[in-house]
């Protein structure tokens, strides 16, 4: 039971009841951000951030880097692949 | 759409597939004797149909379709309750979608619908308290479903109803947890699995050590995944990678969502509000212990158990049905015995064929085509540019 | 409006000096009746003079059709007019229940208009009459049912049709939900032109004229229960002119227009009553971004959402090329794509090549698309 779904904020709603608008592909929806706000992370730093949001709630960051780190992996992957499969093919030929 | 589109490539698809395949060739398994892979989550099942990555995988690997599935775990007794509470008089009963056409032993939600009963479809918690705002004459009551990933936004919803008052709000919690199911399966008696995919919404909330027993003590490889295809597909190469290793050990592929330690306000809004169950009843599953979730003390005036004098009253599965054994990986969905003839998505016997998550839905919607008729389709396509 | 009788109902209303009291009574009764109340009541279902001033004023009145004279019950229309643009009578009938009754990009009147000329359209044939059969809650504002009539007139007038006959009911409060509509609608099939639902051939193309999904997303933000703010519109619009373009130069087997449950919905029509395999890229077919995000957000498929300005032809071979063309260089074609191609088994099932690369059964819509969590 757990569809989430990647957002980016766009807008501060209520800081004190912690709501806060959310653009899902450009459709908007205000959802709950208490679950990402602290005090190292406070609610008027949101807008711009990505978060995961499920049955209106935001319930994680995103972080972009891993997010990087993980489709660098899949890229080496492919390159690694690709460089084996021109070394076989350099052998049968 | 970032965070998205990326993790829907089909090159790095491909080359997931083929790494895969690679890896479990050196095994020495085979169709007759598979590599058997769990996915713990539905979310996960969804996936796996939706992006039809079962059919890309070599035929020794094969996966086994976890009981992660809120709505088909729900029990029968449960359904019959929430409907019962449904059709009270005066009542407006707000459901996620997911557990609407769910039958329960005198029919689904959308049968009392129909019936008259005020049901209605609702996307987050949040806007089951607005409901109740909006109509004060009536008590509200949600259907509170799901696993930990779900548990926060009912409790914080709760807090919100408490702090603002909200006197005709109430809570029919069917929350359960995901840590004690997991343990069910790996002392099934025939337990059959050498590694799992886990869910990585329920790591989110719960963090990653709470996983170390499946490692240290049942010695099966298990890696946190994201739902998205790739997610999945690494996910499985990291499993595989794990056992070709000799090595079990608990793995997060979901770096980008999910953090060690999980979310701590997630986590204190759900210690706030509820306790765990002594027991609770699991469709197919039987009774697990503290599984189940219900009120704290000081939060009971929510709890629609108590608003609404509930009783559940164990109900049998329909003698045919054999949810159970496909919950628990027994046997595959079209081993059912009435796998696609009585029950199908559109008159449904058990949950697991009702929702989307469910196994026998998915294999129903998705799966029952032969695969080389398809391929002689496809190299008849050539598209236009 | 055809077959109607002109009998110049019309009269002048100020008083006239000296004018008798049975001529003065009698002049009044027949002038132009006006509605002064708000809202519908039971009144302007019960036959009398409020129900005459209903539809003269405001429905007649709005459709721009006040002037016509009064009404036979029925249309009456001469066969030569028919039979000179074609051999065939194409005739249709289509209910309209959408909630909420206006919403971005159409309301219930365009919507009546536009769903029943492209029934029509799809059979091949040219539309010509509507009728209009309307039944009103009890406490529907009147300014509501104008603005209605004013859109079912503008659609009427873009899609080249004329509304011929109609019909007006009132039911008391809580029966219907504000406006219900019926239109049926004749139409004539060009000879030699037969696109049926059981003409796909293997080797055929898929093709489609535009974006899907925007009429169910647009209805299913409007409704406002899920509290979504998008800028997708209903693409509600008549698509006779388009298919007729394309039935002129092009072999088109097979045309449907994917309305309820979707493009999946018809592919699989297609695959059944066509007796064939349809293979389908999900890669090619065109969705907006903020129907996508819609669906992600709710756990819906875009495949599955209902559209109203949406057909899927089925072209030989030869013809895929001009096809596009003529799609793409038409307004109604800004999203056309190749889908995928017809072939001969597994019979009745419709395969989709997914995203990622691998395939899977599309099957059609079980009940109805809920917002889901799982």
């Amino acid at each position: 039971m757990c569809l989430g779904i990647p957002g980016q904020i766009v807008e501060l709603v209520d800081e004190t009841k912690k709501l806060a608008l959310v653009s899902v592909g450009g459709v908007k929806r205000t959802v709950n951000v208490a679950c990402i706000v602290d005090d190292a992370h406070p609610a008027s730093g949101l807008v711009g951030t990505w978060v995961l949001v499920h049955v209106g709630f935001a319930m994680s960051r995103i972080d972009a880097a891993e997010a990087e780190k993980t489709l660098a992996l899949l890229e080496e992957l492919g390159e690694v692949q690709a460089e084996l499969q021109a070394m076989a093919d350099g052998e049968r030929a | 759409m970032k965070f998205v589109d990326e993790f829907r490539d089909p090159t790095h698809a491909a080359a997931l597939v083929r790494e895969i395949g690679e890896r479990v060739a050196t095994l020495g398994r085979s169709p007759s004797r598979p590599l058997k892979i769990m996915e713990v989550c539905g979310g996960h099942t969804h996936s796996i149909f939706k992006y039809g990555i079962e059919q890309m995988l070599p035929p020794s690997i094969e996966l086994v379709h976890g009981p992660g599935c809120p709505v088909c775990v729900l029990p029968v007794g449960r359904v019959d309750d929430a409907v019962k509470i449904a059709e009270t008089p005066g009542v407006l009963f707000a459901t996620y979608g997911d557990a609407i056409r769910v039958p329960g032993s005198r029919g689904s939600l959308l049968d009392a619908k129909a019936k008259g009963a005020d049901v209605r479809t609702v996307y987050s918690p949040l806007d089951s308290l607005a409901l109740a705002r909006k109509n004060p004459d009536k008590r509200v009551v949600f259907f509170g479903l799901g696993f930990e990933t779900t548990a926060p936004s009912t409790a914080l919803t709760v807090l919100e109803a408490e702090a603002s008052g909200v006197d005709n709000y109430f809570v029919f919690s069917n929350h359960i947890t995901i840590l004690p199911t997991i343990k069910a399966i790996l002392d099934a008696p025939d337990l059959s699995i050498d590694g799992f995919i886990g869910p990585g919404h329920v790591t989110m909330v719960i963090g990653v050590a709470a996983y170390g027993f499946i490692a240290d003590t049942y010695g099966k490889p298990f890696v946190i995944a994201g739902f998205e295809p790739l997610d999945v597909l690494q996910s499985l190469a990291m499993v595989v990678e794990q056992i070709a290793r000799g090595e079990a050990k608990i793995e997060n592929q979901y770096r980008r969502v999910v953090r060690e330690g999980g979310n701590a306000v997630a986590q204190d809004a759900i210690e706030r509000v509820f306790e765990l169950r002594p027991h609770f009843e699991w469709r197919g599953l039987g009774t697990i212990e503290h599984s189940g979730l219900t009120f704290r003390e000081p939060y009971a005036r929510f709890d629609a158990e108590k608003a609404f004098a509930i009783r559940t009253v164990p109900v049998a599965d329909p003698e045919q049905c054999q949810c159970g054994d496909v919950l628990k990986g027994v046997i595959k969905p079209w081993e059912c015995k009435v796998f696609g003839t009585a029950c199908t998505p559109a008159v449904p016997i058990g949950a697991c064929m009702v929702s989307s998550e469910g196994a026998c839905a998915a294999y129903y919607q998705y799966g029952r085509v032969s695969t080389s008729a398809r391929a002689e389709a496809r190299r008849e396509l050539k598209v236009v540019r | 409006m055809t077959g109607r009788a002109s009998n110049g109902m019309l009269a002048p209303t100020t008083p006239r000096a000296g004018e008798p009291l049975l001529s003065r009574v009698e002049r009044v009764r027949r002038r132009e009746g006006r509605v002064r109340t708000e809202h519908v009541t039971l009144a302007h279902g019960g036959g009398g003079k409020a129900m005459r001033d209903l539809i003269d004023d405001v429905i007649l009145g709005e459709l721009g059709q006040r002037d016509h004279g009064e009404l036979e019950d029925q249309a009456r229309t001469p066969l030569e007019e028919l039979s000179s643009r074609g051999d065939r009578l194409a005739f249709t009938t289509d209910s309209y229940v959408v909630t909420p009754l206006f919403f971005p990009g159409g309301d219930i009147g365009r919507l009546a208009v536009n769903g029943t000329v492209n029934d029509l359209a799809v059979s091949g044939a040219i539309p010509l009459h509507l009728s209009l059969g309307l039944i009103l809650e009890e406490g529907l504002p009147i300014d509501d049912l104008r603005r209605v009539m004013r859109s079912v007139r503008a659609a009427a007038e873009i899609a080249r049709v004329r509304i011929v006959t109609g019909d007006t009911k009132v039911v008391a409060r809580g029966a219907a939900d504000k406006l219900f509509i019926n239109t049926s609608g004749v139409g004539v099939m060009r000879r030699g032109i037969s696109p049926s639902i059981r003409g796909a051939c293997p080797g055929d193309y898929v093709i489609t004229n535009g974006f899907i999904g925007d009429h169910g997303a647009a209805i299913l933000a409007a409704r406002g229960e899920l509290a979504l703010e998008t800028t997708v519109e209903s693409d509600t619009r008549a698509l006779g002119g388009l298919i007729g373009e394309l039935v002129g130069a092009c072999e088109v087997h097979a045309m449907r227009d994917a309305t309820r449950g979707g493009l999946a919905t018809v592919l699989n029509e297609l695959a059944l009553g066509s007796d064939v395999h349809v293979y389908v890229d999900e890669r090619a077919v065109p969705v907006r971004d903020e129907v996508r995000g819609m669906c992600e957000l709710l756990g819906l498929d875009p495949l599955y959402l209902a559209n109203e300005g949406n057909v899927v032809f089925v072209v030989a071979e030869d013809s895929v090329t001009r096809a596009m063309e003529l799609l793409r260089a038409h307004p109604h074609g800004a999203g056309a794509a190749v889908l995928g191609r017809v072939s001969a088994s597994p019979e009745g099932m419709v395969t989709l090549r997914t995203q990622l690369g691998g395939e899977r059964v599309l099957d059609m819509l079980v009940g109805d698309q809920l917002p889901r969590i799982c």
